[in-house]
């Protein structure tokens, strides 16, 4: 799974065709490898938008062991991060994940998540993994300028089938481009302005939490952004319930 | 794990019925959030469960309003020197910048009565806003703890949002090196008075005029939405 897109639906189908498969007692498609799924583990990963005018981009799902961090506070984020985080594209930022030290698999959302709204995708991971597995997602607010949603190393180890937690989190700023708020400057739906751009000129070159957005409606005059673009914390909540 | 990942609270008052005191030694990180608000010198202490640094909606102390308007937290050291408490002041050193962590050592293993943990440090530029961690029992399992901070107003001085004094009962707040940097001046000022009790801070006005406006604080830079700090706690 990790070097493919895959989300519940192709799952499912792969689940249901093993299964069959395996009834049969013998492995005649050519196209599909014989899975020895008792060894592998799945979880459901269901992502919530829980503001009012912000949609998520498309998520980026890691499940990966103690090596492996999304980003830290304070320090520059990768560049991965960084046009995931102005433009919404989570390839490069999948890509670095792939390349990265235990990072069991990845997965992305098909589309952006809509505020209120909310996607459920499949992480398939080895059994092997099972005492040290965490969970990171990351999504980009796209009507900010640099501002994302993260789970950085959710805490999965030894889920037992069934087993679920839900967490609820925060925003944070990358630091990557500075806050302007301006016409031309936003990718979401509140301007259709750009995305990435290799320049860094946010004040402060590190990720921090993020302090929100002003709107012109708050007295930014220069802002393209109105009330309805301001949120509160926590603006994502994140379930991870194991199902196989 | 963003939010706290241990059910703590259960676990203590465990402990507490089988074991009345338990020592310990653990590290106190604590992380600056905030996209441009600096911490001035934290103080970071375990002391008895009978004791508060401060309590929302009462009134500050003559001390924490000292650490809240200018960042001096000498005041709040007299008293948890008072009380037994265990300390560990200024681990950062200074100012504590925006994304940056400082951790503190302490060990309780001479005050075994010292179970839960308060955090306080001034945020700058603001006239007497404050991180607080407020009486946290400290975890007794070996393990690594998070816990969000969120800011407070000492409710001690009006928040005009001008660079001024830091000194109790003086308007305005401090500006020592990057926060001039970063702050405005000649602002009128915002009408306001103080609020007379702690409570969780509403956040700053600003502005986007550099060299003018209603507020010294920049609207775009020193904004904040809470939690402005998180505590990891990693019990040894």
């Amino acid at each position: 799974m990790k070097t493919s897109i895959k989300h519940l639906a192709q799952i499912s189908a792969l689940t249901v065709l093993a299964g069959a498969l395996a009834a049969c007692g013998g492995d005649d498609d050519n196209d599909t490898p014989a899975v020895d799924t008792s060894s592998q583990l799945i979880y459901e990963v269901t992502v919530k938008n829980g503001t009012l005018a912000q949609p998520f981009s498309p998520i980026a799902v890691v499940a990966h062991g103690t090596a492996y961090t999304a980003f830290k506070i304070g320090e520059a984020a990768t560049v991965g991060l960084e046009v995931l985080a102005e433009g919404g594209d989570n390839s490069d930022f999948i890509g670095e994940a792939n390349a990265a030290p235990s990072v069991y698999d990845t997965t992305t959302g098909v589309a952006p998540i809509g505020p209120g709204g909310s996607e459920v995708v499949t992480l398939e991971v080895d059994s092997q993994f099972l005492p040290t597995l965490k969970v990171s997602v990351v999504s980009m607010l796209v009507n900010t300028n640099d501002v994302i949603t993260a789970l950085r190393g959710g805490d999965i180890a030894n889920f037992e089938v069934g087993d679920e937690k839900t967490v609820r989190l925060i925003s944070y700023d990358t630091g990557t481009e500075a806050n302007t708020e301006a016409a031309g400057t936003i990718p979401g739906p509140a301007d259709g302005g750009e995305g990435f751009n290799a320049a860094r000129d946010d004040v402060n070159n590190v990720v921090t939490g993020s302090g929100g957005v002003i709107t012109a409606d708050d007295g930014l005059t220069t802002s393209i952004l109105n009330h309805t673009h301001k949120w509160d914390h926590p603006v994502m909540t994140v379930s991870v319930k194991r199902v196989q | 794990m963003n939010t706290p990942v241990k059910t703590l609270l259960a676990g203590v008052i465990g402990c507490a019925m089988s074991i009345p005191t338990m020592a310990a030694e653990f590290s106190v990180e604590v992380v600056n959030l905030t996209r441009g608000i600096y911490f001035t010198p934290i103080m970071v202490a375990a002391h008895t469960p009978d004791a508060k640094l401060f309590e929302s909606g009462q009134p500050a102390s003559t001390e924490l309003a000292q650490m809240a308007e200018g960042g001096n937290i000498d005041g709040v050291a007299s008293i948890l020197t008072s009380i037994g408490a265990t300390q560990s002041p200024n681990p950062a050193g200074g100012l504590l910048a925006p994304g940056a962590s400082a951790t503190a050592e302490l060990n309780t293993d001479a005050a075994t009565g010292n179970t839960v943990l308060s955090v306080v440090a001034m945020m700058l530029p603001t006239n007497d806003g404050f991180i607080g961690l407020n009486s946290l029992p400290i975890p007794t399992e070996p393990g690594r703890y998070v816990f969000n901070v969120n800011g407070y107003d000492a409710g001690t001085e009006a928040n005009d949002e001008l660079v001024g004094s830091g000194a109790p009962g003086e308007a305005g707040f401090p500006a020592p090196g990057p926060v001039l940097t970063a702050s405005g001046s000649n602002g009128t000022g915002i009408s306001a008075s103080a609020e007379n009790y702690v409570h969780i801070h509403r956040g700053v006005i600003g502005d986007t005029d550099p060299t003018g406006g209603v507020s010294d604080i920049d609207s775009v830079v020193h904004r904040w939405l809470n939690p402005v700090a998180r505590v990891i706690v990693t019990v040894k």
